[in-house]
Formats: structure tokens, sequence, C-alpha cells
């Protein structure tokens, strides 16, 4: 299918570039690290308050890292005119709306693996019995702030104060997905399990379904410039 | 027709507030504070339908590119961060001698401050983008985006405050239902319906002025 | 014999903002015709450009394209018509090859290996290997746009002074493809700033002032200077 080949096709690109320029994946995990030292510090070592606020903390560290990455997304296309390169690809508009996604995707994995990995290590968390669930709930969260993420950085791309504007539009939509998951995730560490937490989950996958289909019908409006 | 419009507007709004103000008994254990509760309501009420119009002209704008639409679109989302504004400050007037603090996490307030900080977010992508084509493509986008986010934070914020918490103390509509508070309430409802018609009308029409000198 | 013009202009106004910077364009190109377009500087000819490419979109006025309306149908016109503007419309991370199989894929096409190195081959970048663009020189990024536009066979051309930055033997090598295509019936739409062997390709000459076509003439026996001196009368014309 020419759909699924030209998605997969803008995916590649964009992770071969990252793969050989290292820009974003470098200062993405410097980032990320440096997060889990500056909470250190805001929030003292007092291990029990740590540990009340660790979900929130985790995915304040996703969030932010996120609205790094995401942000980039289009900063490639306004070099040489790419951009306008996209918009003149006859075709459907929406298979770069996903390729684009796909490679956030993948590359948000790759950051909230580690920095998941690290926080476990730091704050001596034991994953065991949130196991099927955590990786869901990340999962479903990930999807949602990629999904609207990768459309408003599209929008973005061009506009002037580009770096404020992107997390103040993103945020605000987002307070779903990040309520869902920093409860569900509090629920799961604390041992419960993932049907007690079904209703964030149901909720996340509701939200996932309306961003990406969205994503989808209003991306070749964004593309327009 | 505006014009019309503007007067039953004004008519309304002083009927409504002598009712609320004047009229309607003094309710025994707030006292004089609760008559606020005859124009919060009204006001989120606004707040939500200037949103759902913000989201439907931005649907039409992009299916039929009418720029009658996008000025629409333009039009409510200005009136109805107004009224939000307001909905919020009401809310919290009523809140400080009530509960004894200008804020707290409460459901439905919650919900409507970010319905107030999305409308920021639409007003301020508007006004960073120059080329109104574009401005009105993209605002159109995050109107819809934005309206379907809506519900999803209703229920995200109820469940975060309700499910192991007791629910909030004073549920802003809570009344006894009779007719000399319901009827000030609703009158208050049309009044501020359209008075926010009428704004969002002079302002459209404000703003097609000024896209015809321009063109 | 005159066919069915496969660009058509019809009183094209854009206005960015309150100065409009087309204000009542009309032109024609017929198939295996070629339309040089000159102006002075901001006379708004990459933006006429932009807009028969479907990039822009005019203020008002109608454009149509290889039989479409650019306007309404704007996906119609963007798989016949091929572009090459002043951005090279590369990666500077990927190799020459690996930015051609992008844009031929993206493009709804599916080539295969030889093909794309037959077409590197053609601007003498075979040799490339597996060199970034980062470290291309500015005629080699415009040598693989073109090399680009070679993956597609469109209906259409519009380009914007494609044999600016290349060297003797790439000029030569575009001329021959664009007489190529002309005579397959391709219409072909040049914005220009030499007036010497580059129009050697245009059979008419469109001289943009004051936005709008101040002069719509056929090239045919005028040499450089006839041409130097119809645009110094023109060009400054109106505004």
């Amino acid at each position: 299918m020419t759909f699924a080949r030209r998605a997969a096709v803008v995916a590649w690109k964009d992770l071969l570039v990252e793969r050989r320029s290292k820009e974003t994946l470098n200062a993405l995990l410097f980032f990320s690290l440096l997060l889990l030292f500056v909470f250190q510090f805001a929030l003292g070592p007092d291990r029990e308050r740590l540990a009340g606020v660790l979900p929130g903390v985790l995915w304040l560290g996703f969030i932010l890292s996120a609205l790094l990455a995401l942000g980039r997304t289009f900063l490639l296309e306004r070099e040489h005119d790419c951009w306008e390169g996209l918009l003149l690809a006859p075709g459907d508009k929406s298979a770069i709306y996903l390729g684009k996604l796909a490679a956030n995707l993948a590359l948000m994995a790759f950051v909230e693996t580690l920095v998941l990995g690290l926080f476990v290590i730091f704050f001596d968390i034991d994953l065991g019995g949130a196991l099927p669930g955590l990786p869901l709930v990340v999962a479903l969260g990930t999807l949602g702030l990629g999904a609207v993420g990768t459309l408003f950085a599209a929008m973005t791309a061009h506009v002037r104060a580009r770096e404020v504007l992107f997390p103040v539009l993103l945020l605000p939509v987002q307070i779903p997905v990040l309520l869902a998951t920093v409860k569900a995730t509090e629920a799961l560490l604390l041992g419960e399990s993932l049907g007690a937490v079904a209703h964030w989950v149901k909720l996340l996958a509701a939200a996932d379904v309306v961003y990406v289909v969205i994503g989808l019908l209003t991306f070749d409006a964004v593309l327009e410039g | 027709m505006i014009r019309a419009l503007g007067w039953l507007a004004a008519i309304g709004l002083g009927v409504g507030l002598v009712m609320a103000f004047g009229v309607a008994p003094r309710e025994t254990t707030q006292g004089n504070v609760q008559r606020i509760m005859y124009v919060h309501p009204p006001l989120a009420w606004v707040a939500y339908v200037a949103f759902a119009v913000v989201a439907l002209a931005s649907v039409v704008y992009l299916v039929r590119r009418r720029p009658a639409a996008d000025r629409l679109a333009h039009a409510s989302a200005e009136v109805g961060v107004i009224f939000t504004g307001l909905a919020i400050a009401t809310g919290s007037i009523w809140g400080k001698p009530t509960w004894g603090t200008w804020w707290t996490w409460d459901a439905r307030l919650t919900s409507v401050a970010i319905l107030f900080v999305m409308y920021v977010g639409y007003l301020l992508l508007r006004g960073t983008i120059d080329d109104r084509d574009r401005a009105a493509r993209y605002c159109a986008v995050l109107g819809i985006v934005a309206a379907l986010d809506m519900p999803l934070v209703h229920f995200s914020v109820y469940w975060w405050r309700t499910l192991h918490q007791p629910p909030s103390l004073m549920k802003p509509g809570g009344f006894s239902g009779s007719p000399a508070i319901l009827w000030p309430l609703l009158v208050n409802l049309a009044a501020f319906t359209l008075l926010y018609a009428y704004l969002v009308a002079k302002r459209a029409r404000l703003l097609r002025a000024e896209h015809g000198a321009l063109a | 014999m005159t066919a069915e013009p496969v660009i058509r202009l019809s009183d094209v106004r854009k206005a960015f903002g309150v100065q409009p910077v087309l204000d009542g364009v009309s032109l024609e190109v017929r198939p295996g015709e070629a339309v040089a377009l000159l102006g002075g500087n901001g006379a708004g000819k990459t933006t006429l450009l932009k807009i028969v490419a479907t990039i822009l979109r005019p203020t008002s006025g109608r454009v149509f394209v290889a039989g479409r309306d650019a306007v309404r149908d704007a996906e119609g016109v963007r798989g016949r018509i091929g572009f090459a503007g002043h951005g090279a419309w590369v990666y500077d991370d990927l190799t020459a090859t690996e930015n051609l199989r992008f844009w031929a894929t993206l493009g709804g096409r599916a080539p295969s290996d030889p093909e794309l190195a037959a077409a590197l081959a053609a601007v003498d970048l075979d040799r490339t290997g597996t060199a970034r663009v980062r470290t291309f020189s500015a005629g080699m990024k415009r040598r693989l746009s073109l090399a680009r536009l070679t993956l597609f066979q469109p209906a259409v051309l519009a380009l914007d002074e494609p044999f600016g930055g290349l060297d003797q033997r790439a000029k030569k090598w575009l001329e021959g493809q664009l007489e190529t295509f002309k005579s397959r019936g391709g219409a072909l739409l040049m914005v220009t700033h030499s007036f010497g062997r580059e129009l050697g390709i245009a059979d008419r000459i469109a001289i943009l002032a004051g936005g709008r076509i101040a002069l719509d003439t056929p090239r045919g026996g005028l040499d450089p200077d006839d041409v130097q001196r119809l645009y110094a009368a023109h060009a400054e014309e109106g505004a």
C-alpha cells in the first residue's frame, strides 16, 4: 500500500537523520538525567516525601522531555525549503503525519525507557507488581502526547515565538493525559491491579483515538503553508 | 437586527439582575453572597456555549473555508474568554466566604479554569500569526482539538477529585428549586446568552470591516 | 495549431498584507511551450511561480494547471507538476541516493537502486557515494534537486532560476532535458534573471512589472540586447 510505504519512508528518514546527527537524542538523554538531579534538589532528600510524589515527578520528566523532542519535529523541514517538498508531494498528507508520529514515538520510547530505568535505580522502586500495567499506561500516555504534539509542532513550526507557544498550546490539552497517567501510575506502583485503574486506561485509550483521528484529518490543513 | 439583540440583552440583564439582587429571597446560611449564584452558572454556561461555537465554526471553516465562519470563531473566542474569566472570578468570590479560600481544586472550577487557558492559547495563536489565512486554519484546528478535549478534561478532573475524596462541599448549582430562586436564574441565563450573542455579532461585524479594509 | 493551454492564469491577485504583489496577472502556457518570466527584484516572479505550483493560494483570480483548478483541487495539480525553487529540498544528513529515494517514495514511486544511480549519474553526482549532502557545494545541491525531478513525469514544470549556480556542463545537460520535456508536450514556466543563453530554451518572454504582465512576446528572433532593451523599457513600469 502506497500510504503505508509513504508513512514508513517519512519515519525512516527522520530516524536515520536522528541516528546520524544525534542532535535531539543526545540533548534529550542529557536533559532527562539533569531532570533527575534537579528534582532531587527541588524536592529534598527525604525518601518518604519523594515516594509520595514519584509518579507525578516521573510524568513531569516524561512531559518535559517530550516537549523538547516533539517541538523539534519539523525543524528539519525548515532547511532548504523541505516543507514545500512535503506539501507538494502528491498523495494523502496524513501519511506524513503518521510517519512523523511513528518516529517521535520511537524516540520517546527510547528516552522513557532510559528515564524509567534511572528512576528505578535512583529511587529504589520495585517494579515487580506494576509490570504488565505500567508499560501499557506509559505507552498510552506517550501516544497521546505524541499525537497532539506532532500536530502542534507542525502548527508552530513557522510561527514566531515557536519555543514558547508550543508548550503553551500543548500542556492544557494534555491535562487529561497527565491526570490519567499519574493516577494510574500511582496506583500501579502501590501494587494495585490493572483492573483497579481500568477507567483511567479507558480514558487514555479514548483520548488517544480522538487525538490521532484529529491529527489524521486536520494535518493537511496545517501543512498548507 | 443586532440592535434589537442588544436591547433585548439589556432588558433581560436589567430584569435578571434586579431579580437576583433585589427580589429573590435572602439565603439563610450564606447570606447575600449566595446571590452570586444567579450570575455564576449563567456565566459558566456561556463560557461553554462560546467554546462550542468556536469549535463548530472551526469545523465549518475547515470544510468550507468560509471567512465568515472564521470571523465567528474569532469573535466567539474573544467574547468567550471574558465570560470565562468572569465565571472564574464570580466562582472565586462566592468561594471565599463559603470555603474560606479564594481557590480550591473543585472539579467544576478547575474545568472552567482549564477552559480559560484553552481560550488564551487560542487567542495567543491568533495573535502570533500574521497571515490571516494561516491564522484562520491553525486556530480552527486548535479549536477543534481543544473542544474535543473538554469532555476528557471533565472526566479526568472529576475522577481526580472525587474518586478517593468526598465530593466538593457545595455544588454551585445546588438549590431547592423553588420558583423564587429558579426564575432569576433562568432569566439571567437567557439574558447572558443574549448578551453573548450581541457582543459576538458586533465583534464579528467589526472583524469583517477590518478585513475588508485590508483586502 | 493552438492546443488548450496547460497553464492558465486569469486576473490573479495576491496580497500579503495591504499592498498586492500581484495585481491582475493573466498568462497562458501551451503544451510543448516554454515561457521565461522576467522582472525586477520583488516584482513577484517567485510568488507567481509558487501560485502555479500550488504552494501559495491567490487572493483572487483563477488558476488552472494541467486541467485542474489549482485553488480548489490543489492535490490534483500536485501529481502533475514538477517544481524546483530556491531551496534544494535536501536533507543535509542523508546521502544523495537517500535523498532521492525519500522524495521518490513520498511522491508515490518505488524506485529501484539502478534507477536512482542513473538519475545521479545524469547530473554527475554518482560518485558521491556515502557522502552526506551537508558536504555538497551549492551547485551540487542544485543538481541533486534537478535529479529529483527526473524521477517523475510531470506535465508541467515550474522552475525558479534553474540554471543558477550550474557549471557549463550541467547547463548543457539541463537544456537537453528541457528540450526533451517540451518535445513530449510538457509546459515549462521558468523564472530567470539572465538574458543570455539560458533564454534559448524559451519560446516566449513575459515581463512582470507593477503586479501585472507588462509584456508577453515570442522570443524568436530576439537577441540578448533586444531582450535587455525590452526589459529596461517594461520592467520598471507601473507600480
